[in-house]
């Protein structure tokens, strides 16, 4: 029969829609308890890991501002090493090498890195065996441990077929095989983001492969790119074990120069002084930590943002 | 905007053998086929293979100059296939070949000596969804000649560019902004604009409204038409009265059992839709199927 809403309820209608409201208000206010409780441990177990993460970093900040803010002072750039007198010295030559050797590794990761990433999204056809092979390996080097590339430029780059010695040539051309692999993926995926409709647009105008790629994809996909170069150059500033295989030597009192002689890097020089036993030299030890944090720090938060000003929105 | 309907004079309506008489808006008188320019494209059965498989066979077509065609179809008969083939962008599919000839003002396009770049340079491409380069209106519309090696005259080039696609007035003053900050529309007019710039002989038009609103629809309708004094154009659409208020041929084609897509019937826009000459092409512009 059809309900008129003017008229009042019959006896059964109106029993039933009691029992349907008092198991509605019941559900809504005795919500299931189990689901609930598990609820609250995941988020407090979430909550835990990030407090833990956190702390961790927090510690190594705070521990090594208090022990290094004693040496904080301009010296610290401007003065050379010296073991006997830990009053005076500095970290001069090293943080010279580190930016010669850190310089090195930029000018050879971007034509190498960015031209690997071109070749390998563009132009490789990802049916042959021979480019997958290259885009397996290239995945399995960026998990390989810094320290074989330091056996491997030991062999080949300071002795062997290059043969170019302990100098801070050397180091660069270690450290850049070091970052490569990560300076690759990271312009894959800045080329591979860049939508296919853009490429298509430009070839229909009639551009060329090249110009395509030199015109749109290119700088479409620069953001990217230059996170990934900036991260790799940072993780390349704060390399130890690589380098003490290369020859970079702990004590080096007069300015390195590129190619010849020998040279000494910034984290290098700190695990130098932190080995020694006076109590001076731990001091200055920390005081080197705080500028290389200083120094990691401003080049991600650079990259950091780089990547938001220029984020593209399709 | 002041859109008449209007029965087309030589062209009946008639209701009784197609049973749904279809109205057709226009606002130039009806082009009749001695008027017909010279050929443009010739199609000589011309089939389409995606690796192994057929998408579309045995074409035989002639596309007229300064003449809207459309070319309609139920959905995956190879309309958007056939269209790409025009200006060789099938060469970008791996595995993707044509056999046959389309003949392109006599010059086979697919001959060993035809350089792709230059054939996308005189057959222009719109694409179903605006594609706005991220660069300035002004980048994105001069870029065409650039890449052509046009150095000096572009300002000049943007604007006439610009105002043939009815894009000008919007969009003067502010050159330098962004192309994506442009209203789905305007974006697909400053597609137009884009093509426009090269120069190009024949403009193609993949379903170039299908991603937009009614109004802004009508806006690229209504400078198709303007464009066709110019321009030859070919036009894919699902949107069978699009092709009947704008085009002056149409071309149906539809599947076979192997789902490759065949001519069915091609001829003026008039005929094919009140007076079809095939039994499918009936029964499809009157609904029945697609």
């Amino acid at each position: 029969m059809a309900a008129d809403p003017m008229m009042p309820l019959g006896g059964r209608t109106r029993l039933a829609a009691a029992g349907a409201r008092a198991a509605t208000e019941s559900a809504l206010r005795n919500p299931n308890r189990a689901d609930r409780a598990t609820g609250a441990i995941f988020l407090a177990l979430l909550l835990l890991g990030i407090g833990v993460a956190m702390a961790g970093l927090a510690a190594i900040l705070i521990w090594s501002l208090i022990e290094g803010a004693p040496r904080l002072g301009l010296e610290l750039l401007t003065n050379g090493p010296s073991t006997v007198r830990p009053e005076q010295a500095g970290f001069r030559t090293s943080i010279l090498g580190s930016i010669m050797v850190v310089g090195g590794v930029l000018v050879l990761i971007v034509p190498v890195g960015v031209g690997a990433a071109i070749y390998l999204e563009e132009y490789a056809d990802r049916e042959r065996w021979w480019n997958r092979l290259i885009e397996l390996n290239i995945q399995n080097l960026a998990g390989v441990p810094s320290i074989v590339f330091g056996i491997l430029g030991l062999a080949f780059i300071v002795r062997g077929p290059l043969s170019l010695g302990f100098v801070a040539a050397a180091a660069s051309l270690t450290l850049a095989l070091l970052v490569l692999p990560t300076v690759i993926i990271a312009a894959r995926e800045a080329i591979r983001a860049v939508p296919p409709s853009i490429r298509e647009g430009s070839l229909a105008l009639g551009a060329t492969r090249w110009q395509t790629i030199r015109r749109q994809v290119l700088p479409a996909a620069l953001p990217g790119i230059l996170t990934g170069v900036i991260l790799s150059v940072a993780r390349a500033t704060g390399e130890a074990a690589p380098l003490l295989l290369v020859g970079a030597v702990t004590f080096v009192t007069f300015d390195p120069s590129f190619f010849e002689g020998a040279y000494s890097t910034l984290p290098v020089q700190i695990f130098n002084y932190s080995n020694r036993p006076q109590a001076e030299f731990r001091v200055l030890a920390m005081a080197g930590v705080i500028v290389m944090l200083g120094l990691v720090l401003l080049m991600n938060s650079f990259a950091v943002w780089l990547r938001n000003r220029y984020e593209q929105s399709w | 905007m002041n859109i008449e309907l209007q029965e087309r004079s030589q062209v009946g309506m008639d209701e009784g053998r197609s049973g749904v008489g279809v109205r057709i808006l226009t606002q130039t008188p009806a082009r009749d086929s001695a008027a017909r320019g010279e050929v443009v494209f010739e199609l000589e059965d011309v089939s389409c293979y995606y690796g192994a498989f057929r998408a579309i066979r045995d074409i035989r077509l002639a596309i007229h100059e300064n003449a809207i065609t459309a070319i309609i179809g139920p959905s995956g008969t190879g309309k958007s296939t056939l269209l790409r083939s025009f200006n060789r962008m099938n060469d970008l599919v791996p595995g993707a070949r044509v056999e046959g000839k389309i003949l392109y003002h006599g010059i086979d396009l697919y001959d060993r000596r035809v350089d792709a770049v230059e054939v996308r340079r005189r057959i222009g491409m719109v694409f179903q969804k605006p594609n706005p380069f991220p660069k300035s209106i002004y980048e994105n519309v001069a870029f065409g000649p650039r890449v052509a090696g046009t150095k000096a005259g572009l300002d000049d080039i943007v604007e006439r560019s610009l105002r043939r696609a009815a894009l000008w007035d919007e969009v003067k003053d502010k050159l330098k902004s962004s192309g994506l900050s442009l209203s789905g529309g305007q974006q697909q007019r400053l597609c137009i604009a884009r093509a426009i710039a090269v120069q190009p002989d024949v403009i193609l038009m993949d379903e170039p409204c299908s991603a937009l609103d009614p109004v802004a629809t009508l806006r690229i309708e209504q400078l198709m038409t303007e464009l066709k004094e110019n321009y030859t154009i070919v036009i894919v659409t699902h949107n069978m009265q699009q092709a009947a208020r704008v085009s002056d041929e149409t071309v149906f084609l539809t599947m076979d059992e192997d789902r490759a897509g065949y001519l069915v019937e091609h001829g003026p826009t008039p005929q094919i839709f009140t007076k079809p000459q095939n039994r499918l092409t009936e029964d499809y512009v009157s609904g029945r199927f697609g």
